[in-house]
């Protein structure tokens, strides 16, 4: 049977919008029946072992964003301010802390406690906001250690020395975590099972690498700071699942209709633009109205890189030898999620090469200093290698209260004017 | 001739340019922005028709720019002040390749190509020291006019360094430098000296590339050009009508609309 057109078009950000209501009822359903519930990060959530021992998925990240776009973050950020936590640190961190004060109270649902914490070293505050849960409620937490790269910038292992090391060293955390998670849930671990799920994730991984790089047709076809954040989200919670392999089955299908059709995400396709960094998700939409009110659509994102915990590069589990290889998966992965954050010079040069991007905008936060460092000397590099306009704008992931937007707007107008001095120019000269 | 006009609504001031075809200032005026912008806006453009010697129907485009340019209503589009100030300084100083442009509450930095294109700006973020309102506090705290605190920093013999960049804080810090028997024109001097610093940090963001224009109403303030000067090493293109530098990019802009619509009307009488 084919699927008429009409339901196509769309159809990612719908079903991506029916998926995580889904997602959410089923961890309400967890909290009120007290069964297991893993708390996990974007960035190496270690999914396909979680899944073969029931465990539902919890992303604190995702709960704490989705109370700034529900528009109450302000609420949360108070409470946790109030015991304490300094208006400095990460955003998503106190978001969840007040939910976790409030009993799992959150727009979506109810949120469960947490059975077990596991998280790499991706990202630094990670291990902190670990601690919280396990002096909240004792939760038991395990903290996969991914040796950095010795060769940041670069995913080849052939280069590396010590990969093989590094690679042994991962999967032998991964061993402890199933002897844990054994321990937890009294579940005997499942090689097949294991594979089923990595399998998924195979189909998953594929699909999303296909979904980024097709996004380099003219007029693009999805804006990669809205609709692909909804893909991520099923990126995330959806890992290793049947669903999520026919999300993304279907994702690309969509993709390359409207790629056929000439369809693209806006209308009148003006200025092809890359983002760095994450969203301002107090302001979501408008914040990106902001740039599409002048024919601006993002191709692609950083965001998009590194919040899906690197699975970006397509890498696929080798099903024969799955303790090994999802060892290989996660360290690859996140360093490559962690390269996006810090090393991304290379691979933003690719965007702007094959992805025909006309300007680059630069996006810090406030409450990620993580992720924000070091964007101002990565923007001034690029500028030297390639040509190319671009923005640098400050706001927030979460916290409204230094959410400017007169004064980004501001930015963004003088930015688009100068692209359209530009493009004018271009056109004399060609 | 062909008449452009630019309506500058800044958060203090707002100033109103009018150009003939020939890109000369035939007109300009400036009015405190109050509460009313709109009001402000009117007032400025009015004034500098009042003042010229051409007749309101006669300017065929006007821009508005400047925080308030959504509330200048009888205008024909926007434009930021941005992009303004730079095609402003680049028209008065053509070799300009940087522009500081200091105002009410802003302070931008902006690099600008041989071609007059924007390559990168910079601006002061949530925060208002190494603004004009900086000075608005040390006058407040000295009792001393806006318009008189250059002159009276020339006269410092011996330095006070104002630690604080915090506006709020600053004018706490320059009555604690009294309370210590400070002279007020060695304290406005630190003033200065410490806007200047915070100024040429933003704009080494940018790059400092010979020339700089100094635009804004602050580049009306001698003792501001001089500690710039001193700490930059060079000297500034500083113009007596700067602070009109946005309100004229503006003009500039409208003058080009009115002239590329002139384009096609041209080239179809030359085919004919």
């Amino acid at each position: 049977m084919t699927t008429a057109p009409e339901s196509i078009v769309g159809r990612g950000n719908r079903d991506g919008a029916a998926l995580f209501r889904q997602w959410f009822e089923k961890i309400t359903q967890t909290a009120e029946k007290e069964q297991n519930a893993a708390y996990v990060f974007v960035m190496g959530s270690i999914s396909e072992i979680l899944r073969t021992f029931d465990f539902t998925m919890v992303f604190p990240e995702i709960n704490s964003l989705q109370t700034a776009i529900r528009r109450v973050s302000d609420e949360y950020l108070d409470e946790a301010e109030d015991q304490g936590y300094s208006p400095d640190i990460c955003g998503y961190v106190k978001a969840d802390v007040a939910v976790q004060l409030r009993g799992g109270e959150h727009p979506m649902g109810r949120i469960p406690k947490p059975t077990i914490g596991v998280l790499t070293n991706a990202c630094n505050t990670y291990i902190k906001w670990a601690e919280i849960w396990e002096r909240m409620y004792q939760t038991p937490i395990f903290t996969i250690d991914v040796p950095g790269s010795r060769e940041a910038g670069s995913l080849n292992p052939q280069n590396e020395s010590n990969y093989k090391n590094d690679l042994r060293y991962v999967e032998i955390q991964l061993q402890e975590l199933i002897s844990k998670c054994e321990e937890i849930t009294g579940i005997k671990f499942d090689p097949d099972r294991l594979r089923e799920v990595l399998g998924y994730s195979n189909d998953m991984s594929r699909g999303w690498k296909k979904v980024l790089e097709l996004n380099s047709n003219r007029p693009s076809l999805f804006n990669a700071l809205t609709d692909g954040t909804v893909y991520l989200g099923v990126a995330n919670c959806f890992r290793g699942t049947e669903i999520g392999s026919k999300f993304f089955s279907d994702l690309v299908e969509e993709m390359e209709y409207k790629a056929a059709q000439g369809i693209g995400t806006l209308t009148d396709e003006k200025y092809r633009l890359g983002f760095v960094g994450v969203p301002c998700y107090p302001i979501f939409r408008h914040f990106n109205e902001f740039f599409t009110d002048w024919g601006g659509t993002f191709v692609n994102s950083t965001y998009l890189w590194f919040a899906s915990g690197g699975t970006n590069h397509g890498f696929e589990y080798d099903l024969t030898n799955p303790i090994e290889s999802l060892a290989e998966g996660i360290l690859l992965n996140v360093r490559g999620a962690m390269d996006s954050m810090f090393y991304h010079e290379n691979a933003l040069i690719d965007m702007i090469d094959n992805q025909f991007v006309d300007g680059m905008v630069f996006h810090p936060i406030k409450s990620c200093r993580t992720v924000s460092t070091g964007l101002a000397d990565s923007r001034r590099s690029l500028m030297t290698k390639r040509d190319i306009p671009s923005l640098f704008i400050e706001s927030d992931m979460m916290d409204k209260r230094v959410v400017s937007e007169a004064q980004l707007k501001n930015r963004i107008d003088a930015f688009f004017e100068g692209l359209a001095v530009r493009k004018q120019r271009e056109s004399i000269t060609a | 001739m062909a008449y452009a006009a630019g309506v500058d609504v800044g958060s203090t001031q707002t100033k109103a340019v009018i150009i003939n075809e020939d890109r000369e200032i035939i007109s300009h005026s400036l009015v405190d922005t109050g509460a009313n912008v709109i009001l402000a806006a009117e007032s400025a453009y009015s004034t500098a028709l009042d003042e010229s010697d051409i007749r309101e129907e006669e300017v065929e485009y006007i821009i508005g720019t400047g925080y308030g340019r959504y509330r200048v209503t009888f205008g024909n589009t926007q434009v930021t002040e941005i992009s303004c100030h730079a095609r402003g300084a680049a028209h008065m100083f053509p070799k300009t390749r940087t522009v500081l442009d200091m105002g009410g509450q802003d302070t931008k930095a902006i690099s600008v190509s041989p071609e007059g294109e924007i390559l990168d700006f910079c601006m002061n973020d949530k925060c208002a020291a190494g603004t004009g309102r900086f000075l608005g506090a040390a006058s407040s705290a000295l009792d001393i006019p806006l318009d008189k605190l250059g002159e009276t920093a020339l006269k410092s013999e011996s330095d006070v360094r104002i630690s604080t960049t915090c506006t709020v804080f600053a004018e706490s810090e320059v009555l604690s430098w009294l309370g210590k028997g400070k002279k007020i024109e060695d304290i406005l001097w630190g003033v200065h000296k410490s806007i200047a610093s915070r100024s040429i940090g933003l704009m080494r963001r940018v790059g400092v590339d010979e020339q700089v224009t100094f635009t804004g109403g602050v580049a009306k303030n001698i003792g501001m050009i001089k500690a710039l000067e001193e700490n930059l090493g060079l000297k500034l293109n500083v113009n007596e009508e700067s602070h009109y530098m946005g309100a004229l990019g503006a003009a500039l802009f409208a003058l080009d609309h009115i002239m590329a619509s002139r384009i096609p009307s041209s080239s179809k009488e030359l085919q004919s």
